[in-house]
């Protein structure tokens, strides 16, 4: 279509090669106000498609850590997602907190058992309860579950352990289960997200 | 073999696609050089503008499919969802619904415009009776959008509206049944109307390609309704038209945006933001004006069957109006007495659509028969009388003689010397 309008042109007095003249500018600007009008409109159909400020505003949850009881974990949905929240021994806890990071899979922050809980909530760990792998969610919450070699979780779908700091100690998962922002709210309540 | 394509477009990647699926040169032949009569007035953008609501509509209307429920108990909150909570979910819906009245608004004066010129005369029947499914298409489309909402507005114009296939005897109660998916509108209809909704816009743009694959066989037809009889009464569509047709739809998306983002409620019912309630029908019962002319023919009729027939009726006359109309002349310009006729059938229209919007009493019956009266004795009996009673104005030479004024064969203008050496080209 550009040929019909430039051999429309030399009514004008631009045949080919000619200089950049007047027609050229008012084209160039019409066009790219048009592009940029057009793209601008494409906007807020993307933006219509993510997820809207209610959603994000259910983004967190409050759960009372008391009835649960020591050894044993539960399973809260936060953003659609599971968490763990598990109740952890003081034989566990020390497990966690002895391994060194050469011993680990996915060595990246944080992967300290001391970067992984709140200070002075040792026994308390919270992660999000999805295997790194594929995505299933992992064994382990009740004492009766599969816990794999290292006492934390199972994942029943392509074998992957994980121990009581929810680190990978075993593939094919790559990574660490996954941290959520929380906070204790009281000693004994959370707040995640 | 079939052979292949030998194309003229210089880019090498372009010329091996083009050679293969010729689509550029289609695109080339069809809207670059087409040859176009030389006097198209404004009335002549609203076919580009229909196309371009279409697309607006289209696209609108699959991102608002992400969010909406079509569910009876979810639909109207999560229509209130993308109201308040979906990011620019308003913008959206306003869009939307006020997009359905603006291809209205278009297609409206897109049919009178082909009343006005004659475009339905032959060659291009077939071109108009595609348009006429279109318009049915529109119609039943816009229906079952409106209902979507669930708001009282939308259910009882649903109850209405599917109780008029009722009238119809014998099969009437089972299309009625068949629509409703049970015993009144409910769930059923909702989630089959969402479906339909859905669906009726694509096989809106079936019979549109068929509308402009018509079009390009015939030609457009012109103000004076006459055909072109050579290059000098021609222009090629670009950059031409395609630049007339930019500067409608700039003038046409000011107006649009005018109303979306300052009286975007103009043409909705309150009522329709009050959740359907099976058990309380509104005061009043409008359907949405596009509706109105067609509601009052409807109510114009004291007898149900006989209202329903008149409503149809009066889409169906416009599919042999081809053949109504006797006279060979195009251009109501041409038409003395039909040119004022024309004007009487529009404020027919316009009077029907005032009386759709009142109580069926007193003075609006009265106006409501008059003119649904003029409407169908215009089209079945003025129409093919006076085609042999009338006495037309002497019809131009050729449209640059008319044009162009005395010097039509002399030397051309700019434009079309500018024409000539594309040609070559």
């Amino acid at each position: 279509m550009g040929e019909t309008m430039s051999s429309t042109a030399p009514a004008a007095g631009h045949g080919p090669g000619a200089e950049v003249g007047k027609r050229d500018f008012l084209k160039l600007v019409a066009a790219s106000g048009a592009a940029v009008l057009g793209a601008s409109l494409v906007w807020p159909f993307i933006n219509s498609m993510e997820p809207s400020a209610d959603v994000l505003a259910l983004g967190s949850v409050e759960v009372d850590l008391a009835p649960i009881p020591v050894g044993q974990a539960i399973t809260v949905l936060w953003r659609g997602k599971p968490m763990f929240i598990r109740h952890r021994t003081d034989k566990e806890i020390k497990e966690a907190q002895d391994v060194t990071l050469a011993q680990l899979i996915d060595p990246s922050f944080p992967a300290l058992d001391s970067d992984r809980i709140k200070a002075k909530h040792d026994q308390w760990l919270v992660v999000i309860g999805i295997c790194t792998h594929l995505g299933c969610i992992p064994l382990g919450n009740k004492p009766t579950d599969p816990r794999g070699e290292w006492g934390g979780w199972f994942c029943p779908c392509h074998g992957s352990q994980y121990d009581t700091s929810g680190r990978v100690r075993h593939g094919p998962a790559p990574l660490n289960l996954a941290l959520a922002p929380y906070a204790f709210t009281t000693d004994t309540k959370i707040q995640i997200g | 073999m079939a052979g292949l394509h030998k194309s003229d477009i210089k880019n090498p990647v372009l010329n091996w696609i083009d050679t293969r699926l010729p689509v550029l040169t289609m695109v080339q032949k069809e809207y670059g050089v087409f040859p176009t009569p030389r006097n198209f007035n404004y009335f002549w953008n609203f076919g580009a503008l229909a196309m371009v609501v279409l697309m607006i509509m289209i696209a609108s209307g699959i991102f608002l499919a992400m969010h909406y429920t079509p569910e009876k108990t979810m639909a109207f909150d999560s229509v209130e969802a993308i109201m308040r909570d979906v990011n620019y979910g308003w913008l959206l819906r306003y869009g939307h619904a006020n997009g359905a009245s603006m291809f209205f608004i278009v297609v409206y004066i897109h049919i009178f415009r082909g009343l006005y010129y004659g475009s339905y005369k032959s060659p291009r029947e077939l071109l108009w009776m595609l348009g006429v499914v279109i318009l049915l298409v529109m119609m039943a489309t816009a229906f079952m959008g409106y209902v979507l909402p669930w708001g009282q507005m939308s259910y009882w114009g649903a109850t209405v509206i599917t109780n008029l296939f009722s009238a119809f005897p014998l099969v009437g109660e089972w299309i009625v049944h068949l629509l409703w998916g049970g015993f009144s509108v409910d769930n059923p209809t909702l989630n089959r109307f969402f479906a339909l909704h859905y669906l009726l816009p694509f096989v809106l743009v079936g019979v549109i390609l068929f509308h402009v694959a018509a079009l390009h066989v015939t030609g457009s037809n012109n103000p004076l309704g006459i055909e072109p009889k050579g290059p000098q009464d021609t222009l090629p569509f670009h950059p031409y038209y395609t630049m007339k047709d930019s500067f409608g739809i700039c003038v046409f998306l000011v107006i649009y945006a005018a109303v979306v983002f300052f009286a975007p409620n103009l043409f909705g019912e309150p009522d329709n933001y009050i959740p359907a309630n099976p058990l309380s029908t509104p005061a009043e019962i409008v359907p949405e004006w596009y509706f109105l002319p067609f509601y009052a023919i409807l109510r114009s009729v004291p007898d149900k069957l006989g209202g329903v027939c008149l409503m149809f009726g009066s889409i169906l006359v416009l599919f042999v109006l081809p053949w109504l109309d006797t006279s060979p002349v195009r251009s109501a310009k041409f038409r003395p007495i039909y040119q004022k006729l024309f004007w009487v059938l529009l404020l027919a229209c316009v009077v029907l659509g005032v009386v759709g919007k009142h109580r069926p009493e007193g003075i609006w019956v009265v106006l409501g028969r008059v003119a649904t009266a003029y409407y169908f004795l215009h089209f079945l009996v003025i129409l093919p009388l006076l085609g042999k009673l009338e006495r037309p104005l002497p019809l131009p030479e050729s449209i640059s003689r008319a044009v162009l004024g005395h010097g039509g064969g002399g030397p051309l203008p700019s434009g079309a010397a500018a024409a000539k050496p594309m040609e070559k080209a």
